[in-house]
């Protein structure tokens, strides 16, 4: 017996179901109707905006929920496609040794080496690059590091009482030094190319139609599952906690809370779901790029939660696709407009939509409900 | 001698060499319902934030049952026993007063443990219990926020309750409260005084006589008196400094 009596039943039941009802549809809209109405190029533009949707479900844990304005998390999700890129590019540089690129990497003495390495002049695969021949190793190391790094810099910050407009601004340094770091450092990560052209992920040619639906549907899984997930952390105590440290951090201490030990664990949750959406977005688009780590990227994500709705799990990932689609088009036809568009968009949002457009529909129901009496 | 569950000694601290408590020794008893009283800048609310850790000291000594509490943090003094309301309600807006009374419930508040914690049988009691003592029990639903200033003040009470603390500390517990609104918080403040230690911040002189075991005077940072309310209300340092405007 764990039905909370804080309600009426009816509300209850009524919320409940219009919460599973949205989540089945979105699943329906990613597992069945995006399939069967696209093209593969149409289809992985969906799944590259569905890789960002990640970062999007993220944000509404630690901004929505947790009153906390990251600005960093492009940084983890370069981490998660960062760390599978890597492992893309030994398997590719692995099988590059029985075909067309031996002739040169033979000559070079640099076999099994990724290319941009040899291009740089970087003879031996650096120490830390070796554990990234084993998948598993990448994988643990998507889902773990960046949650760590995440939970350890929240933590020292929030321990220290440091949040607000001031935590937002480490996060954004956090985001430049990333991407200046990358560029830096051409000879270990790519430079400011990244690092790209991968073959195969475990031996499945990435470019075969069938590997790009398998990818599709295993990051649309991934998606549900990380918006179930949160909507699991909102719905329990610890959700009701976030929320009392959102309005009024100072008084949640002498409820008997850690505030900070909270606030990190939420942004660690939301790193590792940024993560994912990055290492999913590597094997898709077949690119890791110092252009999606930084300032621009991360404030964009931030705008895909805004538009969607920053209280609303479901709604962050309609943002992230409709605005991925919107930059699409502008790409498409007028590519200068691009950053002023979405600047507008993000200062109208605000401004007039502050919940989103999830809040627009929640409003329009309730209306809908009094009208009914 | 009844045993004493809070020791405060030559406590002392100064904001930029301005002593807002000077060298001050506050006694508690067990189960006593203490009043503190005293002129704006007297140095009470900076007692009460230090007690639970709000503010820290510069020197002395808070002793709390076994607990050194200047050595501790807010979350870990709360944890120990102390429960604190602000003068100003303090209770999460977006919350409904359910939820409000769920939080305060005093079990698995770390972040694993406040993940998987389920409502059970015995804290619905609780909060049905302290929402009935707190007159909301018909509100259990409204979003804490709706509140009008006076159920807001109870409900911070009855927050505090679900907590059970064994030291209770109200700063002004019935400011912007009407008189009927005060007389029942004097009940209130009666009810759940009992089994428990209560240190209670008030300027109404009308609403302590009806609450107050003993009271103690500040002036100052500093100790005025301290004593029954008649005996502190015939004292005439008390008279000129205080009660005589």
């Amino acid at each position: 017996m764990t039905t909370p009596a804080t309600s009426t039943p009816a509300t209850n039941i009524r919320s409940n179901l219009w919460g599973v009802g949205s989540y089945l549809l979105l699943a329906l809209l990613l597992l069945v109707v995006f399939p069967l109405a696209m093209d593969v190029f149409r289809l992985g533009l969906a799944a590259k905006y569905m890789s960002l949707a990640f970062c999007a479900v993220g944000i509404v844990l630690v901004w929505g929920y947790g009153g906390i304005l990251s600005l960093g998390q492009g940084v983890f999700f370069g981490l998660g496609s960062y760390f599978m890129a890597m492992f893309l590019k030994l398997e590719a540089a692995a099988n590059a040794d029985s075909s067309s690129g031996t002739a040169l990497s033979a000559f070079f003495g640099t076999a099994g080496l990724p290319d941009f390495m040899a291009w740089n002049s970087v003879e031996v695969l650096p120490w830390w690059w070796e554990p990234f021949h084993h998948v598993s190793f990448t994988i643990l190391a998507i889902l773990i590091g960046p949650p760590l790094v995440a939970f350890i810099l929240g933590y020292v910050n929030f321990r220290k009482r440091v949040g607000g407009v001031y935590f937002s601004i480490v996060t954004l340094a956090l985001s430049a030094i990333m991407a200046i770091v990358i560029i830096g450092q051409q000879g270990y990560t790519g430079g400011v190319n990244g690092i790209t052209d991968f073959k195969t992920f475990l031996g499945m040619d990435l470019d075969n139609e069938r590997a790009k639906f398998v990818m599709y549907f295993i990051t649309a899984g991934l998606l549900l599952l990380c918006v179930a997930a949160g909507a699991f952390i909102l719905r329990s105590r610890l959700g009701r906690v976030l929320v009392a440290i959102r309005d009024r951090e100072d008084r949640v201490r002498f409820s008997g809370y850690d505030p900070a030990m909270f606030k990190a664990f939420i942004f660690a949750v939301a790193a590792m779901f940024s993560a994912i959406g990055g290492a999913m977005f590597t094997i898709q688009v077949g690119l890791a790029s110092p252009s999606l780590v930084g300032i621009v990227p991360s404030v964009e994500m931030v705008i895909y939660a805004a538009v969607g709705g920053r209280l609303s799990l479901i709604g962050a990932v309609y943002g992230a696709l409709l605005v991925g689609w919107a930059k699409t088009f502008f790409s498409e036809n007028f590519v200068e407009y691009w950053f002023y568009f979405i600047g507008v968009l993000f200062v109208v949002v605000v401004m007039f939509l502050p919940t989103g457009l999830a809040g627009l529909l929640d409003k329009v129901r309730t209306r809908m409900r009094r009208a009914e009496g | 001698m009844a045993s004493l569950i809070l020791q405060v000694d030559g406590l002392t601290v100064s904001f930029d060499g301005f002593k807002a408590v000077d060298n001050l020794n506050f006694y508690v008893e067990q189960d006593e319902l203490r009043c503190v009283i005293g002129p704006n800048g007297a140095g009470k609310t900076t007692l009460l934030d230090m007690i639970c850790g709000k503010t820290k000291p510069t020197s002395g000594s808070i002793k709390f049952k076994n607990h050194q509490l200047t050595d501790m943090i807010e979350y870990q003094i709360t944890r120990a026993g102390v429960g604190r309301k602000f003068q100003n309600p303090s209770v999460y807006e977006d919350l409904t007063v359910y939820e409000n009374l769920d939080i305060s419930w005093p079990k698995q508040r770390n972040v694993l443990g406040s993940l998987f914690f389920r409502r059970d049988r015995k804290m619905a009691e609780k909060v049905e219990s302290v929402a009935t003592q707190i007159f909301l029990q018909d509100q259990l639903r409204t979003k804490a926020g709706l509140l009008s200033h006076g159920q807001k003040q109870w409900l911070e009470i009855g927050m505090l309750l679900m907590q059970d603390p064994d030291l209770l500390l109200l700063d002004e517990p019935v400011a912007g409260m009407s008189a009927r609104e005060r007389e029942q918080t004097a009940e209130l403040l009666n009810s759940i005084s009992k089994g428990r230690s209560t240190v209670v911040i008030e300027h109404d002189m009308a609403f302590v006589k009806m609450i107050a075991h003993k009271v103690t005077v500040l002036h100052q940072g500093k100790l005025l008196a301290e004593g029954s309310m008649d005996q502190v209300q015939s004292d005439p340092r008390v008279v000129e400094t205080y009660l005589g405007h």
